[in-house]
């Protein structure tokens, strides 16, 4: 290997040096940019500049899929081939790319991997070809693969309702002028004049419970940390997307930025927070850009940064991007990603709200979660009620892909029926065919078939029909489909994913991905249903996280629903 | 004083001091729950959740090493949730590790009923035995990652951080700096991973070589010269371990 030059890294390192472990992440994402990898000499002067043991730094480098630390193609293709874009052939599509990755180029120019669900599962087949987002690619012997192939991806915006996404749809950001003119920012002036119990007041009593999948009534959230003895405290935006089949976030990322800041600083507002962190997922670099120039718009109208509109409140909000780790979305894994450690979920209680982020009170939402925010404080907890049910309140938006006419993102009350979301507004299954199962929840959710078509999508009907609502995933099949294939996908998945910090999960994961290969392959034993059993449950009631916890519910769900697909 | 505080373990109703786990409360009324990452003297991380009991009201099984004890609490620790959980993880975990070193938990698979043949064709974590120093060799097809050596070798006990993880889920293993040879490494030799280490994956370089079958006379001959062409190359200010010297790779590594 010839000598690096190490000049850039240490210029680099000298900006971060007083931030320490913390700009691990950062850091080592830049020194990738320059070197195209992470080899042993700018690992290791990456250690000595943050002050962190060289083992430490590996371990890192080694935890996240987006860090190499051996040389790959000047380029980077990633494939999806999750369940949506599998569907979408992106099998055929992953064989084609890396054949033609091949003839195209010299050796190692271009390396083809395969990805977990991108987040673009209403434009599958998707790819991401290094920063590039790209949907509905198709194999095509006389095209050469650039940046351009497919198209890019935008809000396919549907539903009853457009409170929450009002602004998207039009393919690109809504500026902070456009956000202004719709009233945006009124909401965090009207805010700024209310004590933060008041506004915690109002929060709890909207019903709003978290959108990211585990439905934590947000405003004990914010009345737990604003109780918390503490001078720092932070808020945190969890935009770290990752459950096969959602996209609802990274459209409200890159096409309405500004509503989810003002959701962020309304929230610090509550709690006294002086500090915010947005996390944004590896794989979403066009909603890293939009967010970034966002939070820089919004500091020059003086809504982040010192006396925010002559208030006295002071906010400062910080970028940070994932490296590859779906267990990242799991709040504490989240915050150990921000501290530049593996990102281990952290064993609870004690919770975010008293020793959360640098084991200070935090807040953590969810993108959604904050994009209700400035929409309650507007119109008052009253009006927002009056949208969904008594138990459900409120707008709710589900991500609709697979076997269906028009998948796309729709934003409906809580409380319309399954039929109506999928026949009324996305068009029912496509070319004709009978409905076989809808996936409910993503890889962590449960199968749904006909016969629960008339169920209310809100958290009390769903929960009686054993459904979780999860993330807002809907992904349909139909008649054709081997559901085989689809919880093979699953459990490939969290084989992948597990973090490998307890035993249920870090071998749960992989016992039921190597049975599932044998189901697939049409080559069950006698025993395997047994196993998968076990295993399953042995996952959902001892694993240390919510990942381990819900990592075999499709499977178990399948188990009840097709026994047959199990025997051999 | 605190208020102490009123639990019952299954169906005995006992007074214990709040602050404490309900490993200690149980083990204080002579209930054992089965632990294996649990180390006194080590930070508890509930990752082998072997030790998992039912309370009452909670969704999920608690880690009994680190869940705290609460008023009223009503805790269960043989109910056929938790001995599914047990015998399940004991399972999986023999599947894929070499445990033939682990008497433990060998005794734990018997008493919960595991099959050791219940994962046919499971991957397993066998690779070769590293043998890179004079003072002790991992043999990481015994490692059950209970995380004790890193935690000793950083916060824990010595603040060396020599070694931390690699990979992640199944494929997760302990490891240096770009897997370089312990020598090479912030390691101080002081032993405190080989002393936590359950399962035998590190082991004293005599005890090993002794499981290898070299007599006496033969072990002290290796590790002597081995010692002293460490010292020589230290004095002669080149780096005390050069590869083909000091280390001899030993493949499979079974005695």
């Amino acid at each position: 290997m010839p000598e690096l030059d190490l000049t850039a890294l240490q210029s680099l390192l000298e900006e971060h040096a007083s931030q320490g472990r913390t700009a691990l992440l950062p850091v080592l994402h830049a020194a990738q940019a320059i070197y195209g990898y992470l080899p042993e000499p700018v690992a290791a002067e990456v250690g000595r500049g943050l002050n962190v043991p060289l083992a430490d730094v590996y371990g890192v480098i080694e935890f996240y899929a987006l860090f190499h630390a051996q040389p790959a193609g000047k380029t980077t293709i990633h494939v999806c081939t999750d369940p949506a874009c599998a569907m979408a052939g992106s099998d055929e599509l992953f064989e084609w790319m890396s054949r033609r990755a091949s003839q195209d180029g010299a050796a190692g120019e271009v390396t083809v991997e395969r990805a977990p669900c991108l987040g673009l599962c209403d434009f599958a087949p998707a790819v991401m070809i290094q920063e590039a987002q790209r949907g509905h690619v198709a194999v095509d012997p006389t095209t050469v693969l650039t940046e351009s192939i497919g198209e890019k991806p935008h809000g396919v915006i549907g539903g009853d309702l457009s409170l929450l996404t009002g602004n998207c749809g039009k393919g690109r950001p809504t500026s902070l002028a456009e956000y202004e003119t719709g009233g945006g920012y009124q909401t965090l002036r009207k805010v700024l004049q209310m004590p933060p119990e008041a506004v915690i007041a109002e929060v709890k009593a909207s019903g709003l419970v978290g959108r990211g999948g585990a439905a934590f009534p947000t405003g004990l959230k914010l009345e737990g940390a604003a109780r918390a003895v503490g001078e720092i405290k932070y808020v945190v935006c969890n935009g770290d997307e990752a459950e096969p089949g959602t996209f609802k976030d990274r459209v409200l990322l890159e096409e309405d930025p500004h509503r989810v800041i003002e959701g962020l600083i309304i929230s610090a507002y509550a709690i006294g927070a002086q500090k915010g962190y947005i996390f944004i997922r590896g794989e979403y670099p066009w909603a890293y850009k939009v967010m970034t120039s966002a939070v820089a718009e919004s500091r020059t109208a003086g809504y982040l940064g010192d006396n925010i509109l002559g208030s006295g409140f002071n906010l400062e909000i910080e970028l940070r991007k994932g490296a590859g780790a779906y267990i990242c979305g799991e709040e504490t894994a989240l915050f150990e990603a921000i501290e530049g450690k593996r990102g281990f979920p952290r064993v609870k209680p004690p919770f975010p709200t008293t020793h959360g982020l640098f084991g200070m009170p935090t807040v953590i939402n969810n993108v959604e979660t904050l994009s209700n925010i400035p929409l309650i404080l507007m119109q008052g907890a009253n009006h927002y009620r009056q949208i969904g049910t008594e138990k459900s309140p409120g707008p709710k938006l589900f991500c609709v892909s697979g076997d269906v006419a028009r998948p796309g993102l729709y934003e409906v009350p809580f409380g319309v029926t399954i039929r109506h979301l999928l026949i009324d507004l996305a068009g029912g299954v496509r070319h004709g065919r009978a409905l076989k199962a809808i996936l409910f929840g993503g890889a962590a959710g449960a199968f749904a078939t006909a016969k629960d078509l008339d169920v209310r999508l809100s958290f009390e009907d769903l929960r009686n029909a054993g459904l979780p609502l999860g993330s807002g995933v809907v992904t349909v099949f139909d008649e054709t489909r081997d559901l085989r294939d689809t919880l093979l996908r699953l459990t490939r998945f969290f084989a992948n994913e597990s973090c490998g910090k307890c035993y249920p999960c870090q071998l749960g994961t992989q016992r039921q991905y190597e049975i599932l290969q044998r189901v697939a392959a049409g080559e069950a034993q006698a025993e395997d249903a047994d196993r998968l059993t076990d295993v399953g449950w042995t996952m959902t009631d001892a694993s240390l996280c919510g990942l381990g916890q819900t990592a075999a519910s499709a499977v178990l769900s399948a188990l009840r629903l097709w026994p047959d697909l199990f025997k051999g | 004083m605190p208020e102490p505080l009123t639990i019952t373990i299954n169906d005995q109703t006992i007074t214990v001091q709040p602050g404490g786990t309900i490993l200690k409360a149980a083990a204080e009324v002579g209930i054992s729950i089965p632990t294996i990452c649990f180390h006194d003297f080590c930070t508890a991380n509930a990752l082998c959740r072997i030790c998992v009991v039912e309370v009452e009201g909670a969704r999920t099984l608690a880690p009994a090493c680190v869940t705290q004890v609460a008023e009223g609490m009503k805790i269960h620790t043989q109910t056929d949730r938790v001995r599914r959980a047990r015998r399940s993880i004991l399972e999986m975990l023999n599947a894929s590790v070499d445990l033939s070193d682990a008497p433990e938990i060998q005794e734990m698979m018997h008493e919960y009923g595991a099959n050791p043949d219940r994962f046919p064709g499971a991957a397993t974590h066998k690779q070769p035995v590293i043998d890179d120093n004079p003072m002790y060799v991992r043999d990481y097809s015994k490692c059950i990652l209970c995380w004790r050596c890193v935690q000793v070798c950083a916060k824990d006990a010595q603040y060396t951080y020599a070694i931390n993880f690699e990979g992640r889920g199944f494929e997760t293993r302990i490891g240096t700096f770009f897997d370089h040879p312990l020598p090479e490494t912030s390691c101080v030799f002081c032993g405190q991973c080989v002393g936590v280490c359950p399962t035998g994956a590190l082991k004293p370089k005599r005890q090993w070589l002794l499981e290898q079958g070299l007599s006496a006379d033969e072990i002290v001959q290796t590790t002597r010269s081995e010692r002293r062409r460490k010292f020589r190359g230290t004095l002669r200010g080149e780096s005390p371990s050069v590869p083909g010297e000091t280390q001899t790779k030993v493949s499979g590594g079974q005695p």
